[in-house]
């Protein structure tokens, strides 16, 4: 049984039809890109996977490990096994990062039936998970997000799955805005995480973020639907290409 | 002019039978006051909301309740614990019903330089000394509260700060209403304060009530802060759910001097709080801040006007208040920069979170400018929760009314934050937690 199943989901956002008709199908221990070009419905997909509303799901399911996810709040998908790093981080004025992240462990934490961390050891946690993607206690003491440079509230995101541990992985464009350097630091803390009891869905426009996290496939995502699946060398096809191919296909 | 005046006058009965009784009632001055003030209510009625002052206010539920004067004296053996803010050891002065009660005050703890005495006490022993602190309520129908106060004030704190003398732990005064079976009782504080020259000191107060019923607390406060002196000012309302509060602060401040004043009102069924600000000195300092937390369907205003009369002074303002179920708030803030306050600075800000589509918002900024080198500016924000923030703490796992609560706590920990001393900001944030998981918990309850 695969680890997320979406079949025939079509979507709409007051009443325009977002997505027409995804069929996707991810396993535990696989990595998917999907590419495609400004306004394909690529986030969209992202919302809805995490659950955010004010999409109308007029066809199709998703099913998490079987179960129907469309079921769920945003927050029991999470506890579920669920994360979607942002592709515009939210900023949340008087929150600390550190209370946000120690939060959101211990409910995840108290989900799975395991006791809460206490403010001694999750510093000690967090500190560990922040170290290697280059975040100092300093940003930890930051308001969520607020006021972080675009690199910083991407590689915060990435401390947020590192954190939270992750079954699922939705990163949505979390290379945009990276320089090299952070990119190679996000590209290994995912890396980090992959196991074969996990699974990551990788959004990008880039085909340089996919020599870093290497996908076993590549999904083009065109005007609501997927239009195209192949293997990582899809990724440098379209690289050279674009996508223009696939709004002539879909004109015939 | 009827409708400029509600005409159940109630509150004023009995003042023939009351006066002999009251402290001072031998004092010449006094006695044209307490006549000057009667008069002045009975003339005028209790405001109605064609009085712009009162224009978001409406008394009518104050006047029907038919408070009148305390008499006798209300039974309270000990303050309760944890009702009051959590100040450590701070000196302790407890008002009851308007009455300074010495066997629940703590008066031998003050700090030297500091003197504290009931104001019953003084107008028998001594009410020379005040003829010129007790100042008459402003004329017309603006002033009728304190008109009303003016002819009943009975008892309240007397504070003078030695000039020079510099004190951490704070004066609390704590004011407890304790409604009395079958009585609607009202009282009418009066509070003098006289921080002098270079004095740097802190005054927190506690209003707090016993009980569920109903009593109307009219009090009114003159500051004085001298030249370059620092008198921080901070309060607690937070009353059962049937008091009416309703308080003035008169604050005169001086050359170099900082008034920095933070109201939290979180309890009650109508509260308001008015400051006149009046900057008399040049190079000056007025902060007025607050918040409010309104449920039910309690009744909140948060009126101000600071008058800059001289140059080189500032002001500033930042209220930040959450109003749930079918609350009410008002905020006016009105600044006068005179002609002679060249180069003020004047800041106002009035952030309000409605937690429910019944919950309702007046704000009112105003400006008065008469001089042209100013700084001033005002803004005042009225909304709800963020949906995208809201959904993205729920995609961390943290569940709804959880993530509710960490927004409004973090919208109101910027109003806090706005106290300069560490261990009033904790003590008014503990109060804010407090407010915020009682809600957690009526709603816990109510979807279980
Ligand atoms: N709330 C909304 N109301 C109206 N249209 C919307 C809404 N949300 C998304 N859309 C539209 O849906 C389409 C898909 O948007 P989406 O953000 O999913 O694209 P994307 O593939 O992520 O694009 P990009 O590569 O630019 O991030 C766009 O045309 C967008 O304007
Ligand atoms: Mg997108």
């Amino acid at each position: 049984m695969a680890l997320l199943e979406i079949r025939n989901l079509h979507v709409t956002v007051e009443d325009k039809p977002i997505l027409k008709g995804i069929d996707l199908s991810i396993d535990k221990g696989e990595v998917h890109a999907i590419m495609g070009p400004n306004g394909a419905g690529k986030s969209t997909l992202s919302y809805i996977i995490a659950g955010r509303d004010g999409y109308e799901v007029t066809d199709g399911q998703i099913l998490f490990d079987g179960k129907d996810m469309l079921e769920l709040e945003p927050d029991e998908r999470a506890r579920a096994g669920l994360f979607l790093a942002f592709q515009y981080p939210v900023e949340i004025p008087g929150v600390t990062n550190t209370t946000f992240l120690k939060t959101a462990l211990n409910s995840l934490r108290k989900g799975r039936g395991e006791g809460e961390l206490d403010a001694m050891q999750f510093l000690k946690f967090v500190r560990e998970k922040a170290r290697p993607l280059g975040i100092g206690d300093e940003m930890l003491k930051r308001a969520v997000n607020v006021g972080y440079s675009g690199g910083e509230k991407k590689r915060n995101e990435i401390l947020q799955m590192a954190v939270l541990e992750p079954v699922l992985a939705v990163l949505d464009e979390t290379d945009s805005g990276l320089d090299i350097d952070a990119l190679k630091i996000v590209a290994d803390g995912v890396n980090a995480l992959r196991s074969p009891d996990n699974a990551t869905l990788v959004i990008t426009h880039y085909q340089r973020l996919l020599d870093y996290i290497v996908p076993d496939r590549v999904h083009v995502l065109a005007d609501g639907r997927i239009v195209k699946s192949g293997g990582k060398d899809l990724a440098l096809e379209l690289e050279a290409k674009g996508y223009a191919q696939f709004s002539s296909a879909e004109a015939a | 002019m009827a409708k400029e005046m509600i005409k159940d006058l109630s509150l004023a009965a009995g003042f023939e039978e009351a006066a002999p009784r009251l402290p001072g009632s031998d004092v010449a001055w006094l006695d044209a006051l307490r006549a000057q003030g009667i008069a002045a209510f009975r003339s005028n009625g209790l405001p109605t909301r064609r009085v712009e002052a009162w224009r978001y206010t409406n008394l009518n539920a104050l006047a029907k309740a038919g408070f009148a004067p305390v008499r006798g004296d209300a039974e309270l053996d000990a303050v309760p614990d944890g009702a009051a803010l959590a100040l450590g050891d701070a000196c302790r002065i407890v008002l009851v019903n308007g009455r300074l009660r010495h066997d629940l005050s703590s008066l031998d703890q003050l700090p030297d330089g500091i003197a504290a005495v009931g104001l019953a006490e003084l107008l028998r022993r001594s009410p020379a000394d005040l003829e010129d602190l007790i100042a008459p309520a402003p004329e017309g129908r603006d002033g009728v509260l304190a008109a009303l106060n003016d002819a009943f004030m009975e008892d309240g704190l007397v504070l003078q700060i030695e000039a020079g003398v510099s004190v951490d732990t704070p004066i609390h005064l704590v004011s407890i209403g304790v409604p009395v079976a079958g009585q609607a009782v009202a009282f009418h504080p009066r509070n003098l304060i006289v921080a002098g020259a270079g004095s740097r000191s802190t005054l927190v107060e506690s209003h707090i009530g016993l009980g569920e019923g109903s009593y109307f607390s009219n009090g009114l406060t003159d500051v004085t802060v001298g030249k370059g002196a620092t008198l921080t000012h901070a309060k607690l309302q937070d009353e059962g759910a049937a008091a009416f509060h309703v308080a003035l602060v008169r604050a005169r401040i001086a050359d170099e001097a900082v008034y920095d004043s933070f109201v939290l009102h979180r309890g009650g069924e109508l509260a308001r709080h008015e400051t006149h600000a009046s900057i008399e000195g040049s190079g000056a300092e007025c902060r007025l801040n607050g918040a409010y937390l309104g449920t039910g369907r309690q009744h909140i205003d948060n009126t101000t006007v600071i008058d800059h009369m001289a140059p080189g002074s500032q002001s500033s303002e930042v209220f930040k208040g959450v109003l749930a179920g079918h609350a009410r708030g008002v905020f006016q803030g009105r600044i006068v920069v005179h002609r002679d306050a060249q180069q003020t600075n004047g800041h106002q800000l009035n952030k309000t979170l409605l937690l429910s589509r019944d919950a309702e918002m007046d704000t009112k900024p105003e400006l008065e400018i008469y001089a042209d080198d100013v700084k001033c500016s005002h803004g005042a924000t009225v909304g709800e929760l963020s949906e995208m923030e809201l959904f993205y703490l729920r995609t961390r796992g943290i569940d709804e009314a959880t993530a509710r609560d960490m927004l409004v706590s973090a919208f109101l920990s910027e109003a806090v934050s706005e106290l300069r001393d560490e261990t009033l900001v904790s003590a008014f944030a503990e109060r804010i937690a407090g407010w915020v998981e009682a809600r957690h918990e009526d709603r816990t309850e109510k979807a279980a």
